[in-house]
């Protein structure tokens, strides 16, 4: 569904990403782990169009999209919930997520997705009127992904959706992506929490300084030993 | 001591000039909002569009109405392309080179006025509609002075409606808070900025126009003064906020007429007043009455 071949992308003079290859199949739930640093975000980033590579190809579903204006990527339904929310704090929540759908045309299938966020996170329908950026951490992080959900994604890209969050509410989180992956939303995730990460990935890449350094299913990585001292600590 | 119909014939034109002031100061603060720029160029966006008034009737020979509408989507349309070509290509450039390009933009703008149009004072042309005087208890007071109040105030609930109801509003305060998560709920800011642009010069034109028929003397450099002082009514109010703007151009615009009717023997300091306010809101409440607390310095 979504292909990166052999990506490179320079930051200044920094050479971020170094040939990085990744398949997002779909249907699957696709995890991304690393330190900071290691590259996730600049590849999300890369696939938005919002940083431009040097070299490499992006497909999505058999056609290129980079270069692109990100606009036109959020039409073809990928979006990204950024790392830190990022949510519209002088905004209500009913207007962050009106602006979700700021692409789309269609108000009985926008109305309809409201109601489908507003189920998937009864919190957001009570706080609707509320203004985003008073809000808790957890109650913000499920209006960034309740936003990104309103562009009708086919391919819902989290950053870090796990960041400065109570363990429940990670919890909460990771049991909601799972629904909406079951619900037909193709999922990329970005985390530091690889643990959770992996638990729920069908297919996982761990990226360290730019470069793809293991893949493999999210059970096997889980398990492997590697990744074990690296990511997971001696504890785990 | 002054008399009642005195003081209420200084009350209306002060009433009249600050909303005058409100309307100029929106575009300051609308543009500051968004870009986090000052545009220098505001106060001849003004200016151009009293010109474009006053062609659209003299040249043209247009009816006051249509010689208005004109002006003002002309006005509109200029604002836009100053952005898209003075500030759009530098987006990604220091605040500071922005501020040059805005600076330089105005100069440019004020010198080719003097070539296109002449250096010398044009007397407007005020439809009698606007320039009939009426008496109401010993005050006579020009159809214009309430016209301006009443036209500042439905064009403010038009503005307001658009910020706060509509989806080009809503994005706008987005665009204003993050650039970056608009554009990856696919806003397309360049888009908003050139619409915030455009809203903006409307307003200034439709301040110009009726700016022109209450002070008939057109004159190339005639946006600098007003430009300044609007831009100092929305510091004071906190820029970057319209509410205070709109305040900020009326205490400013009140203060202005009240403060010479009172003392005559500072009428020549009349200018000097709103820089007086400026350094007093910088000494004492740098993020204006309304302002959230900058953090940033411009």
């Amino acid at each position: 569904m979504l292909k990166i071949n052999n990506l490179n992308v320079f930051y200044g003079g920094i050479h971020a990403l170094k040939g990085i290859n990744i398949d997002v199949e779909e249907g699957k739930i696709i995890s991304l782990i690393g330190a900071n640093g290691a590259g996730k975000t600049t590849t999300l980033g890369t696939i938005m169009g919002l940083v431009k590579p040097s070299e490499g190809t992006i497909y999505y579903e058999g056609e290129p999209i980079i270069n692109r204006r990100t606009k036109d990527i959020v039409k073809k339904g990928i979006v990204l919930a950024p790392e830190g929310r990022r949510i519209f704090p002088n905004l209500t929540v009913e207007e962050n997520l009106i602006l979700g759908a700021y692409v789309r045309e269609n108000k009985e299938a926008i109305k309809k997705d409201m109601q489908w966020v507003y189920s998937l996170f009864p919190r957001l329908k009570e706080r609707m009127w509320q203004k985003g950026g008073t809000m808790s951490g957890g109650e913000q992080q499920m209006l960034a992904v309740g936003r990104a959900l309103m562009t009708k994604p086919k391919i819902l890209m989290l950053d870090e959706p796990s960041l400065g969050l109570a363990p429940l509410i990670v919890k909460d989180i990771f049991e909601i992506i799972k629904q909406i992956h079951k619900e037909g939303v193709t999922i990329l995730l970005i985390e530091q929490n690889a643990k959770a990460a992996l638990q729920i990935a069908d297919y996982g890449y761990v990226l360290e300084t730019g470069k793809v350094v293991l893949e493999g299913k999210g059970m096997e990585l889980l398990n492997n030993e590697e990744v074990q001292k690296a990511y997971l600590g001696e504890a785990q | 001591m002054m008399s009642f119909q005195t003081f209420m014939q200084h009350l209306v034109n002060g009433i009249s000039l600050g909303s005058l002031y409100a309307l100029i100061a929106i575009g300051y603060t609308m543009v500051y909002g968004i870009l986090r720029l000052i545009n220098f160029a505001h106060g001849d966006i003004f200016m151009l569009g009293t010109y474009f008034a006053f062609y659209a009737m003299t040249s043209f020979m247009l009816p006051w109405w249509a010689a208005f509408v004109i002006a003002i989507v002309l006005t509109c349309v200029f604002g836009m392309i100053i952005e898209r070509t003075a500030y759009r290509p530098l987006r990604n450039s220091p605040k500071i080179s922005v501020m040059i390009s805005a600076i330089g933009v105005s100069f440019l703008i004020e010198n080719l006025a003097i070539v296109l149009f002449g250096g010398r004072p044009k007397a407007f042309p005020i439809p009698p509609l606007f320039g009939n005087i009426i008496n109401i208890g010993g005050v006579r007071i020009a159809n214009i002075v309430f016209i301006i109040p009443v036209i500042t105030i439905i064009s403010l609930a038009i503005l307001l409606y658009i910020i706060n109801k509509t989806k080009i509003g809503m994005a706008m305060r987005a665009v204003s808070k993050d650039y970056q998560a608009s554009m990856l709920m696919g806003i397309d800011v360049n888009h908003v900025i050139s619409v915030t642009f455009g809203i903006g010069s409307v307003l200034a034109a439709i301040g110009g126009i009726m700016w022109a028929m209450r002070y008939p003397q057109l004159m190339p450099l005639m946006g600098i003064m007003p430009g300044l002082k609007c831009f100092i009514a929305a510091v004071v109010g906190g820029i970057g906020n319209i509410k205070g703007a709109v305040i900020g151009g009326f205490i400013l615009g009140l203060s202005e007429i009240l403060i010479v009717a009172f003392l005559p023997e500072l009428s020549g300091y009349r200018d000097a007043f709103a820089f007086v306010f400026l350094i007093l809101i910088l000494l004492f409440m740098p993020g204006g009455l309304m302002g959230e607390n900058i953090k940033e310095k411009v």
